[in-house]
C-alpha cells in the first residue's frame, strides 16, 4: 500500500519534472499583523511578473502577527526567505542572532523601507468627545483603544508618537513627555498584543472612543464599515518605516536568494508601489505618491533616527524590562 | 483530568420518598438556577458560534469552508489527530496493562507523572518544544544541520498535540482494568492462551467502552487544542495552521462570518463528542449492570 | 477488590512498563526537564528579577485570585447542577447532562471568541448588562467567566456519582431522627460529598490557572490589570526573552505539580472515604 503510493508519487513527479521546463519556487514572507491585504495583492502582482521574466512559477506563503513574535519565530528556526517587518528593531534582532548581517537596513533604498505610514487616530462617526489631536487622549473621559507596545510594532510607534508630541510642545521635556504619555495609557482600556487584534476591539466589539492606529489599518477599517469611523490626523506624528530584507541564511539554503531578492526590488517598482498606496501605505515613488496624495494628509512627520536616536536605543530607554514603559505602568499600581 | 472521573456511572435515577424531599420551591428554584446557568454559559456560546456563522448566509459560508487555506487547515488538524490519537492510544494500553495488573514499587509516582500533562498550562507545553527544537534550543542546532525541520512545522504541531493530550487514554484505561482485576487474565494463561490471546480475547473486549471513551476525548482536545500548538506553529497560511489556529487569523482579519464558520465545525465536533460519549457512557451501564446480574446469578 | 499478587502469572509487564517509562520519558520527562535545566542554568538572581517583576506578580495575582474565585464559584454551581441532574426529573435533562461536558469538548479559541462576543459591550447579553453599569468582556470579569466556563464540568462530574450513590436510607434515617431536610443536607449529605467537592475544586482551579486559549480573547490584556500568567509567558517569548519566559513557566510548573500532588491525595482520601461506605 504505502510502496505503492510512493512508486506513484515518484512516477507522478518524474512525469511532472520531465513535462515542465519551469521551476516551482516557493517563498515564505514572515510580516507583521496589517499587511496581510497589501501583500495578498503583491504576492499575485509578483508570481504574475516572474512568470513572465523567468517562466518560473513561485509560491509565496505568508505568515502573519505581531512583529515581535514573528521576528521570535524567525530566530527560533521559522525559515523566512524574506522578512517584512512592523520595524527596523525587530529585524536588528534577527540579525544579533547571525541570520542577516548588521548593516541589513542599507542594503535596499530608503532604509529598507519601500512604503512607510504613519500614526493616526480612528475615531467613532462624528466624534463625539471632539478628539483633534494628541492633548486630547489625556482628558479622563476618553477611552484609548493601542496594542501593547511590548509585543507589537505598531503599538511602539504610537508610544513614540505620543512622546515626540509632548516634547515638541512648549516646554516640553522628557520629564513631560513621561508624564504625558503615562496619563494617555492611564486611559488604554484595552491592550491587546498586537495592531490587528486591537483594531478588531475598537471596530467590531464597539470599545473605546479612539484607537492608535496605522494610518492604512485606519483607512482599511473606513474601507470595511466606512460610515462607522472617521480618521483624524494629528498635528504631529512620527514617520513609521516598516523594513524588508532577505533572511540570509535561509535562502542561502535553500537556493532561493535570486528570487527573493527580486521579490524585494520589485517592491520598488512602479506596479508595486501603486499597489501599496491603494492599501494606503504612502509610497516612496514621488510620482504614485502624487498620484494617491488626496488620501494622504500632510502633517510633521518626526523619525525615529532623530528624535530618539536610532531604533536601539528608543528600545533600550523605553521598551525594554524596567524601561520608560514599564516603569509608566508599575509604579502606579492598580488602577 | 476529566478522564478521571468520567466513567463512574453517570445520572442515575432516585427514588423520592416523602421524608427525603425538598419543599416544592427548593426544588423549582434549584432547577431554575441550574438551567439559567446552563443557558447564559453554555448554550449561549454555542448558540453564538452558529448564528455568527451563518449571518452572512450559506454561499458566504461555504465558501469560507472551501476556501484552500481552510481546506489546508483542516486536513492539518485532521493529520495531527490521526497520528496524536493512535500513538496514545498504544501508550495508554500500555500503561494501564503494567499498572493495573501488575505490582511495583513507584506505581503512585508513574500516575502522578502520567497525570502531569493535564495539569501543565498549555502554554508550556509549546514553550518546551521552542527550548528543545527551536534554532537556540538544546537539539536545535543538530536538527537544523540535518535539515530536519520541528518547530514551525508539522512534527511540532504533533509533538505538542500529543504532549497535551497524553494521559486520556491512560488515565481512562487505568481505574476501569484495575477495578476489573486480573483474574478471567489468569484463568486464560493457565488454560494456555499467550499473551496477545488474553488481550485480545480476555481483555479487549471488558475495557472497550472505557477505550473508546477515551480516544473520543483524546480526539477532541487534539483536533481543539489552541494555545500549545499557537508556540509552535508559526502561523504559516496553508500549512501550518491547524483548524482553531486558522479561526483566530479569519478573526483577526475581520473575517468574523468565516472565522466562525470553521469554528462552527469545531463546536460541531464538540457536539458529536459529546453524543459519542453519552451513548459510550449507556453501553457502559449497560454492560455494570449485565456483569452484576451475572455475578448475582451465579 | 481484585486481588493482585507480586508475581503475577500474567505475561507482558516488562514490556508494557518499559514502553510506558520510555514514551513518559520522551514525550513528558524530557521535554519539561528542559524548562528545569534553563531555569538551573540562568542562575538564581536572573531567575528572581524575571519571576518576581511586578507585572509577573500581578499576573500571579490574577490568575491565581480569578482562578480560586472560578473554582468556587463552580463548586456552589456545580453541586446544583449534580443536584438537580440526579435528584429531579425536569424537561431537557437529558440534554443538560449531555452539555455539561461542553466546555471539554469544545476547542479553547473557539470558546474564547464565541464569549467575547456574546459579552462584549455590542453583544447580545454584554448590551444588557451595561445600562447597569456590569461590564463583562475586557477587563478581570473576563477573565473570570472564561474560568468559571472552562471549570464547570470538574465539579458536577466528580461529585454527580457521588451524590448518586448515597445510600437513601441514610437520609430517611436523619430524617426518622427528627432532623428537617435542611440538617440533614448539612449534617448528613455535604459531609458526604465534601471530598468530590474538594476534588472538583481542585482539578478546576489547576485547569483555570493554566487556561489560555479561551481567556485571551476576552480578557482585554492590560498590564497590571488583566493579563493572566500564561500570557506574560507569551509576552516575554515575544520578546526574544526566553530566559524569563522560562522562569514564569517553571514558577507555573511547580505549582501544578504541587497542587497534581494534593488532587492525587483527595482522591485517595475519596477511594477510601467512598469505597468503605459501598
Amino acid at each position: 500500500m504505502k510502496l505503492k503510493a510512493l512508486v506513484s508519487g515518484l512516477l507522478a513527479a518524474t512525469v511532472l519534472a520531465g513535462n515542465a521546463l519551469a521551476a516551482d519556487i516557493s517563498l515564505l514572507n514572515v510580516s507583521y499583523d496589517p499587511t496581510r491585504e497589501l501583500y495578498q495583492d503583491y504576492n499575485a502582482a509578483f508570481a504574475k511578473y516572474w512568470k513572465a521574466k523567468t517562466g518560473d512559477n513561485v509560491t509565496i506563503n505568508q505568515s502573519h502577527g505581531g512583529s515581535g513574535k514573528q521576528a521570535r519565530g524567525i530566530i527560533d528556526g521559522l525559515e523566512a526567505d524574506v522578512a517584512t517587518l512592523a520595524l527596523a528593531y525587530d529585524i536588528d534582532a534577527i540579525a544579533d542572532k547571525g541570520l542577516i548581517p548588521q548593516d541589513w537596513q542599507k542594503r535596499l533604498p530608503n532604509n529598507a523601507s519601500p512604503y512607510t505610514s504613519t500614526i493616526v487616530f480612528l475615531v467613532r462617526k462624528g466624534n463625539p468627545k471632539g478628539i483633534k489631536d494628541w492633548n486630547d487622549l489625556v482628558k479622563p473621559d476618553v477611552s484609548i483603544i493601542t496594542p501593547n507596545p511590548k509585543t507589537s510594532g505598531g503599538a511602539r510607534w504610537n508610544y513614540l508618537a505620543a512622546w515626540a508630541y509632548a516634547l515638541e510642545q512648549p516646554g516640553g521635556n522628557e520629564a513631560k513627555a513621561k508624564e504625558f504619555v503615562g496619563q494617555i495609557f492611564k486611559n488604554v482600556k484595552v491592550l491587546d498584543s498586537g495592531a490587528r487584534g486591537s483594531t478588531t476591539t475598537f471596530v467590531e466589539r464597539g470599545i473605546g472612543d479612539v484607537l492608535l492606529a496605522w494610518e492604512n489599518e485606519a483607512y482599511l477599517s473606513l474601507k470595511e464599515l466606512g460610515d462607522k469611523f472617521e480618521i483624524v490626523t494629528p498635528s504631529l506624528s512620527i514617520l513609521a518605516e516598516p523594513p524588508i530584507t532577505v533572511v540570509d541564511k535561509t535562502v542561502d539554503k535553500r537556493g532561493t536568494r535570486k528570487v527573493a531578492q527580486a521579490y524585494l526590488d520589485y517592491l520598488y517598482s512602479p506596479e508595486a508601489q501603486e499597489i501599496a498606496a491603494r492599501h494606503f501605505y504612502r509610497p516612496q515613488d514621488a510620482k504614485i505618491g502624487a498620484k494617491y496624495a488626496k488620501q494622504f494628509v500632510k502633517t510633521k512627520l518626526v523619525t525615529i533616527d532623530k528624535s530618539f536616536g536610532g531604533w536601539r536605543n528608543a528600545q533600550k530607554v523605553h521598551f525594554s524590562d524596567g524601561g520608560v514603559f514599564d516603569q509608566i505602568y508599575v509604579p502606579s499600581g492598580k488602577r | 483530568m476529566s478522564a478521571t472521573i468520567a466513567l463512574q456511572p453517570g445520572a442515575l435515577e432516585r427514588h423520592e420518598t416523602p421524608t427525603t424531599r425538598e419543599p416544592a420551591w427548593v426544588k423549582v428554584l434549584l432547577i431554575g438556577i441550574a438551567l439559567t446557568f446552563f443557558t447564559v454559559f453554555l448554550l449561549f456560546p454555542l448558540f453564538a458560534v452558529f448564528i455568527e456563522a451563518f449571518r452572512k448566509g450559506w454561499g458566504t459560508y461555504l465558501a469560507a469552508l472551501s476556501s484552500q487555506d481552510a481546506l489546508a487547515a483542516i486536513r492539518l488538524t485532521l493529520l495531527t489527530a490521526a497520528i496524536a490519537v493512535p500513538l496514545n492510544l498504544v501508550f495508554g494500553v500500555a500503561a494501564a496493562w503494567s499498572i493495573a495488573k501488575f505490582e511495583f514499587p513507584g506505581k503512585r509516582l508513574l500516575i502522578t507523572l502520567i497525570d502531569l500533562p493535564f495539569s501543565v498550562s498549555p502554554v508550556i507545553s509549546g514553550l518546551i518544544y521552542v527550548l528543545l527544537f527551536g534554532a537556540q534550543g538544546w537539539f536545535g542546532e543538530w536538527f537544523a544541520a540535518h535539515d530536519i525541520k520541528i518547530l514551525f512545522a508539522v512534527p511540532g504541531i504533533v509533538l505538542a498535540t500529543v504532549f497535551v493530550t497524553f494521559p486520556f487514554v491512560a488515565r481512562e484505561l487505568i481505574p476501569l482494568m484495575e477495578a476489573q482485576g486480573s483474574e478471567e487474565e489468569e484463568a486464560a494463561v493457565v488454560l494456555g492462551a499467550s499473551g496477545w490471546q488474553v488481550f485480545w480475547h480476555t481483555t479487549l473486549p471488558n475495557i472497550k467502552w472505557g477505550l473508546l471513551y477515551g480516544v473520543i476525548l483524546c480526539n477532541a482536545r487534539a483536533m481543539g487544542e489552541f494555545g500549545a500548538v499557537s508556540v509552535v506553529s508559526g502561523h504559516i497560511r496553508g500549512m501550518t495552521n491547524t483548524m482553531p489556529l486558522h479561526v483566530e487569523i479569519l478573526y483577526n482579519e475581520y473575517n468574523y462570518a468565516a472565522a466562525f464558520a470553521v469554528a462552527s465545525l469545531l463546536a460541531l465536533l464538540a457536539i458529536v463528542t459529546l453524543g459519542l460519549k453519552t451513548l459510550v457512557e449507556r453501553q457502559t451501564r449497560k454492560q455494570q449492570t449485565e456483569s452484576l446480574a451475572l455475578e448475582n446469578a451465579s | 477488590m481484585a486481588i493482585r499478587k507480586r508475581f503475577s502469572p500474567l505475561p507482558g509487564f516488562g514490556l508494557s512498563l518499559g514502553y510506558t517509562i520510555f514514551y513518559l520519558s520522551v514525550i513528558v520527562l524530557i521535554p519539561l526537564s528542559a524548562v528545569g535545566a534553563k531555569t538551573i542554568g540562568m542562575g538564581w538572581e536572573a531567575f528572581w528579577a524575571a519571576a518576581s517583576n511586578p507585572r509577573v506578580v500581578a499576573s500571579y495575582e490574577l490568575s491565581f485570585g480569578a482562578s480560586l474565585l472560578a473554582a468556587a464559584i463552580n463548586v456552589v454551581f456545580g453541586l446544583i447542577f449534580a443536584w438537580v441532574l440526579v435528584r429531579y426529573r425536569f424537561p431537557g435533562k437529558g440534554l443538560v447532562d449531555a452539555l455539561v461536558d461542553l466546555p471539554f469538548a469544545l476547542p479553547t479559541a473557539v470558546a474564547g471568541i464565541a464569549l467575547a462576543t456574546i459579552y462584549a459591550e455590542n453583544g447580545p447579553i454584554g448590551s444588557l448588562l451595561k445600562p447597569h453599569g456590569i461590564e463583562v468582556a475586557y477587563n478581570p470579569n473576563g477573565v473570570l467567566l472564561a474560568l468559571v466556563f472552562i471549570g464547570l464540568p470538574f465539579v458536577v462530574r466528580t461529585v454527580q456519582p457521588v451524590l448518586a450513590d448515597l445510600e437513601k436510607e441514610v437520609e430517611e434515617a436523619a430524617a426518622g431522627l427528627g432532623a428537617s431536610r435542611w440538617q440533614t443536607f448539612v449534617k448528613v449529605i455535604l459531609p458526604h460529598v465534601t471530598p468530590a467537592l474538594l476534588t472538583g475544586f481542585a482539578m478546576a482551579f489547576a485547569r483555570a490557572v493554566g487556561e489560555y486559549g479561551s481567556v485571551i480573547f476576552i480578557a482585554g490584556n492590560v498590564p497590571m490589570v488583566s493579563e493572566i500568567t500564561p500570557l506574560m509567558i507569551i509576552t516575554k517569548l515575544e520578546q526574544y526573552d526566553y530566559a524569563g519566559a522560562t522562569a514564569v513557566a517553571s514558577v507555573m510548573l511547580i505549582f501544578s505539580f504541587i497542587l497534581l500532588l494534593v488532587i492525587n491525595a483527595l482522591q485517595g482520601w475519596m477511594q477510601n472515604r467512598y469505597s468503605k461506605g459501598a
